[in-house]
């Protein structure tokens, strides 16, 4: 357990250095020089030369790289060249709007898979098995930002009970959290958990094909019970995985998500850095997208090695 | 055992209904781009504006937007945009990913470990964010669109080519074909490849389903397809202001990508029941 | 068999039949077993007969029903029309199932103890939890788990094959069931643990009284279990009497086809094995002989020894002596695996699969590798082809060094060597009609192809290996598994090779069809003055076709010698056990 953990770390470490330098390096392919962009075409001289020191421009770019490739992982993410900010200090308090928003909406959409898959795959012969199944099938074709626009029209614009955008911190005015958040949220919650209930249904199909339940019937346990106690440890395997690849999709679509419900997490931040052409905080924001997506990755690892005796020994 | 197979008929035969679904939900999209070419209810870029924020009528079909454009005629033009996409992708992702897997695969060692460390590396980008690294490097451009999500699209495709690339270098035919001198690549091509070209063909439509909506979100988000040409993500981006007031603007072209989307998905898990009768869980 | 003046009845089916919508798999089966009886249920794949013990324990598949009646000791009424509650209080209680592949039909993430305590527990037959806990190990200790205790803390990744199934014989015989069903329960176990698991299983069964319903295709192991058999083919009882009646004096044509196709010890006029269709000639075995003595192999030699069929040219390399001029020859083959190669750090622990392996196969020789699964026996046949490389030591094929050869030189060596496989549905590309497969070998790169004579090549061989022509442009999955072991054959004698290598050939075949395999190969190792390494955990088989066997064992050859020699006086401890543990018919019949 601990050299397949030491091994995964090590990879995560090489997979994470090769993205720091695939980043940077892909944001220099144009060439441009920052300070002049900051400036415009009129400065002077000296007032360029100054500012590319003040940035640290005029330095060789593969020192730029490790300048910024070292500060990373102490959250030191460097000055932006367009709105001259520390980004550090921004990127730490969105990427908490943006960790609130997937876990709550990771955890809904179990919430609504895990139940629902499971009897759809028990029940995948009846009406009520089969319906759930297609509404699942319709709900991954429903892009997250569609959702989002349909729950405002319907719950904000149409029915009036929630705002239709907007974003209250959790420590200052809880009720509002709550109403302002619970949209967005089910707005991912919604395609994810369909996404999830068609992963969660085929694992526990195929669990109850497996002769270990059979030899559950066989001892005098009942098909529900078989299932709980033999089937459902079993199945979580495979939805374990799904779930990993589909938390990393959902920081990713979160992007998408606040843009539709103005909300202030890292999508906003990366958004308006891009259209602000403001390259620092693109990378970094970047970055830190990825390392969520490799960190969520070597805990899922870990997961495994808990669920699962077999892989426990590193064999 | 004559029982299983028994049930595993009945499977299929139920399943082939997704596959006629799913391939008349994709033929419409295909119809409504070709259609586009020839022929659309008005010019869907020119602006009436005195017809502006109209509801249906049989003049138009499905109303027409705050400039007066005819939002049916957008539809079908979009469907031209979406299809380009997704093909260009999944075609960049198809030529370079499957490769790769069938060599990773056959020859293990470390072709295999650096192929696939590359793809884990490239799933930790996103279509999504390698489009919007593209457009703040080089500006939006269906172009930019089309790379992003071709290049987030590699690993789906290189992990698919090796898993089947694996199951069939591990069988006893190809044993015996090595065992009578037969070269690596004519043990690609006359092994390899016909056996796994149906799961590569799954995974065909299963990205292409995902390249829907990834461009769907890109233009959503003003980085896909620059205006005026019309994009379904655009239209329901354009369409967000007026929900209080005029929300079928959001909702046509939002069916129009659910269709795409749930088209090509169920086109994709019918091919998967008909090439593979076994109840396959993605791993 | 004292037994059956007991009133009791434990078990009466009566009229079952069972099918879908569409099928009928099983018609008017009968069945009466009084407490203790062993019955044995034999049949071909396809026969029905797992279907059948399915349809007693309540556990049809969705969309299988079945008709009829079955009454058990002590329950009311009919289980075929018993509610699923109903039976679930009987499952595991009054009559328990053991599987046929133990790793399987374990739940993988649950310690064997926990599976062992639930089936108590959920009967409530133990007062309390730890109770349960406490019986389970007894319960593990009573099947001979070496270390019971840790047995129970164990999953059952980390038990073996046999363990494993000792396992399953605890949890199924934890409440004391009336009837125990066990459907082909050493199938998947290597011969010699084949043999203690059966010997558990009879020993269990006796000691509780237990009545006992064998499901199997091996008639030696029914021989060896039951006192009563069925015979199902096509979903019906063909025959039914008692083991010795019905394999002395078989009365159905299907039974005496079966008997006499698995019963390698009898050979027809022509020295060949009876097939289904030679099976009227068929002398069963108790009739043959006279009842043969009580102890267990090594025997004398009772009836004339079963000589290698039409042995073409008596070879005098057959006294085990290296002769002048070997096609193959081995020498001290060593070859190690690293394993666990996901991880980056820590030891890479090994596999030393081969130490130290060293023998020669003289031209035209039948020449018998025989291992249980783990000797390295596939290593060395991997080998031998070229398809792996030795750590050290020498391999000659044919005039051609294989180790430390590169894929060019091999080339030659291929032309020389050709294998056949295990797997009849694996060893054939679906996607490839079989004139293609079959042509393949004469594909290798550097050989000009002349499309016509390559038709008339194929066309030849598939006449050779009893194919019609017409085979040629069909897929592999359009066949059985005998004839797609047939073009596996086909296959590998198309570029007139000088050895071939048959790597479990019949394993994977039905018995009737495993004798009609293994005629063909012998007719066609004399036809095409092959020589023959054949590769087989299956001592009978071996027996009958090699005339020079090797035994390995965890990597090493134990004994050598001529076939002769090797089964009727083994020198070597492991030889011993392997030979004891091997069943043949005469032999299980004789013991009776």
């Amino acid at each position: 357990m601990g050299i397949r953990l030491l091994t995964n770390l090590v990879r995560f470490a090489v997979t994470y250095v090769i993205a720091t330098v695939a980043v940077f390096f892909f944001m220099r392919a144009i060439p441009g020089d920052p300070a002049q962009i900051a400036l415009g075409v009129n400065a002077s001289p000296e007032l360029l030369a100054k500012t590319r020191a003040e940035f640290g421009t005029d330095r060789p770019l593969i020192v730029q790289y490790f300048d910024w490739a070292l500060g990373l992982p102490a959250g030191n993410f460097g000055t932006s060249y367009v709105t001259r900010q520390d980004i550090s200090p921004l990127i730490i308090d969105r990427v908490q709007v943006s960790l609130i928003l997937v876990v709550l909406a990771m955890l809904v959409a179990l919430l609504i898979a895990v139940p629902f898959g499971t009897y759809a795959a028990v029940k995948h012969r009846n009406p009520s098995g089969i319906i759930i199944s297609g509404v699942s099938q319709l709900g991954v074709a429903i892009p997250n930002f569609l959702a989002g626009i349909l729950l405002v029209v319907v719950f904000a614009v149409g029915l009036g009970w929630l705002p239709a955008n907007g974003w209250t911190p959790p420590g200052e005015d809880f009720g509002d959290f709550l109403a302002r958040v619970f949209l967005p949220v089910l707005a991912l919650a919604s395609v994810q958990g369909a996404i999830l209930t068609r992963y969660v249904r085929s694992a526990v199909m195929e669990v109850m094909s497996e002769d270990y339940l059979r030899t559950a019937r066989s001892k005098g346990l009942g098909k529900l019970e078989s299932l709980v106690k033999h089937g459902l440890r079993n199945a979580s395997i495979p939805v374990l995985t799904v779930t990993s690849v589909q938390l990393a999709a959902l920081i990713i679509g979160a992007v998408v998500i606040e843009r539709v419900f103005v909300i202030p997490g890292l999508g906003s931040m990366l958004l308006d850095a891009v259209g602000n052409r403001d390259l620092l905080t693109v990378q970094s924001v970047v970055m830190v997208l990825v390392a969520i997506t490799l960190i969520i990755n070597l805990v899922v690892d870990v997961l495994y090695t808990i669920l699962d005796p077999r892989i426990r020994k590193g064999a | 055992m004559a029982a299983e197979q028994v049930l595993v008929e009945k499977t299929r035969r139920k399943l082939s209904l997704t596959l006629i679904v799913g391939g008349s939900l994709v033929a419409v999209v295909v119809l409504a781009a070709l259609v586009s070419f020839f022929w659309t209810p008005y010019n869907p870029v020119q602006a009436f504006p005195a017809d502006r924020l109209q509801g249906s009528s049989a003049a138009h079909l499905m109303g027409t937007d705050r400039y007066g454009r005819d939002v049916f005629s957008g539809v079908l033009y979009g469907a031209r945009i979406t299809l380009l996409v997704g093909l260009v992708a999944v075609g960049i992702a198809l030529v370079i990913g499957t490769p790769l897997g069938i060599l990773a695969g056959m020859r293990g060692g470390i072709t295999e470990e650096v192929t696939m460390r590359g793809a884990d590396i490239l799933l930790a980008f996103p279509a999504l964010l390698v489009a919007i690294m593209f457009g703040a490097v080089f500006g939006a451009s269906t172009l930019t669109a089309m790379l992003a999500i071709g290049i987030g699209s590699i690993p789906g495709f290189a992990r698919v080519a090796r898993s089947g690339t694996l199951q069939v270098m591990s069988t006893e035919y190809i044993m015996a074909a090595k065992a009578s001198s037969q070269s690596g690549w004519r043990i690609a091509r006359r092994h390899v490849m016909p056996n796994i070209v149906g799961m590569v063909v799954v995974q065909c439509s299963v990205s292409f389903a995902i390249a829907v909506l990834a461009e769907a979100a890109l233009s959503f988000l003003g980085l896909g397809t620059p205006p005026p040409v019309p994009s379904w993500g655009r239209m329901l981006q354009e369409s967000q202001q007026f929900l209080g007031t005029f929300p079928m603007l959001a909702v046509w072209p939002g069916a129009a990508i659910a269709v795409a989307v749930l088209g090509f998905t169920l086109l994709g898990d019918g091919l998967r029941d008909r090439f593979d009768p076994k109840l396959n869980g993605e791993r | 068999m004292a037994k059956h003046a007991e009133a009791a009845t434990l078990l009466e089916v009566k009229n079952l039949s069972i099918g879908t919508k569409t099928r009928t798999l099983v018609s008017d089966f009968n069945l009466s077993m009084a407490p203790g009886d062993r019955v044995g249920l034999i049949g071909e794949s396809g026969s029905g007969k797992s279907i059948t013990t399915s349809a007693l324990m309540g556990l049809l598949p969705e969309g299988v029903t079945a008709q009829g009646s079955i009454q058990l000791a002590g329950y009311g009424g009919n289980l075929v029309e018993a509610s699923d509650r109903e039976l679930q209080k009987i499952r595991g209680k009054d009559m328990a199932m053991v599987f046929q592949e133990p790793l399987t039909a374990l739940n993988p993430l649950m310690k064997v103890g926990p599976q062992v305590a639930e089936i108590m527990s959920s009967h409530k037959t133990v007062p309390s939890k730890a109770a349960a806990r406490a019986r389970a190990v007894q319960m593990l200790e009573s099947v001979k788990l070496p270390d019971p205790e840790r047995a129970a803390r164990s999953y059952p990744h980390q038990l073996s094959g046999g363990q494993r199934q000792r396992a399953m014989l605890a949890m199924a015989l934890a409440n004391n069931p009336g009837l125990l069903l066990c459907d082909e329960p050493t199938t998947a176990l290597d011969v010699t643990v084949q043999r203690q698991v059966l010997d558990l299983i009879l020993e269990s069964v006796t000691e509780r009284g237990t009545g006992l319903l064998f499901i199997t295709h091996d008639l030696s192991v029914v021989a060896n279990v039951c006192d009563r058999v069925l015979v199902m083919n096509n979903g019906r009882v063909v025959e039914e009497g008692s083991t010795e009646e019905v394999f002395s004096n078989p009365q159905h044509p299907y039974t005496r086809g079966l008997l006499a196709a698995s019963d390698l010890d009898a050979t027809d006029a022509q020295g060949r094995l009876f097939t289904v269709a030679s099976a009227a000639a068929y002398v069963p075995p108790s009739v043959r002989e006279e009842p043969a003595p009580a102890e267990r192999v090594p025997e004398e030699p009772v009836a004339a020894p079963p000589e290698p069929a039409t042995v073409g040219e008596a070879e005098p390399a057959a006294q085990g002596e290296p002769s002048e001029n070997p096609v193959i020859s081995v020498a001290d083959l060593h070859r190690i695996y690293p394993v666990s190669r996901s991880t980056l750090f820590g030891k890479p622990s090994e596999v030393h699969a081969l130490r130290g392996v060293s023998f020669e196969v003289a031209a035209g020789q039948r020449f018998g590798v025989v291992g249980e699964s783990g000797s390295g026996k596939s290593t060395l046949l991997r080998i031998l082809a070229g398809l792996d490389q030795p750590s050290s030591g020498s391999v000659q094929v044919a005039g051609n060094q294989v180790s430390g050869a590169k894929e060019r030189d091999l080339l030659q060596l291929r032309q020389q060597l050709q294998i056949v496989f295990q797997d009849p549905m694996g060893s054939l590309d679906p996607r490839m009609r079989v004139r293609d497969i079959i042509a393949e070998p004469l594909l290798a790169p550097g050989q000009k192809v002349d499309s016509a004579k390559l038709r008339k090549q194929v066309a030849e061989m598939l006449g050779a290996v009893g194919l019609p022509a017409d085979a040629a442009e069909r897929f592999p999955h359009q066949f059985s598994g005998g004839q797609r072991q047939r073009i596996s054959i086909a296959r590998a004698l198309i570029c007139e090779p000088r050895v071939l290598v048959a790597d479990e050939p019949v394993s994977a075949l039905d018995v009737s069809v495993r004798a009609q395999v293994l005629n063909l190969l012998s007719d066609l190792v004399d036809d095409y003055q092959l020589t023959l390494v054949f590769v087989s955990h299956d001592l009978g088989v071996v027996r009958y076709i090699c005339d020079n066997v090797v035994v390995m064992n965890e990597g090493q050859i134990v004994e050598s010698g001529t076939t002769e020699q090797i089964y009727e006086n083994p020198q070597h401890e492991y030889t011993r056990t392997l030979v004891n543990s091997s069943m043949s018919l005469q032999n299980e019949l004789a013991l009776r």
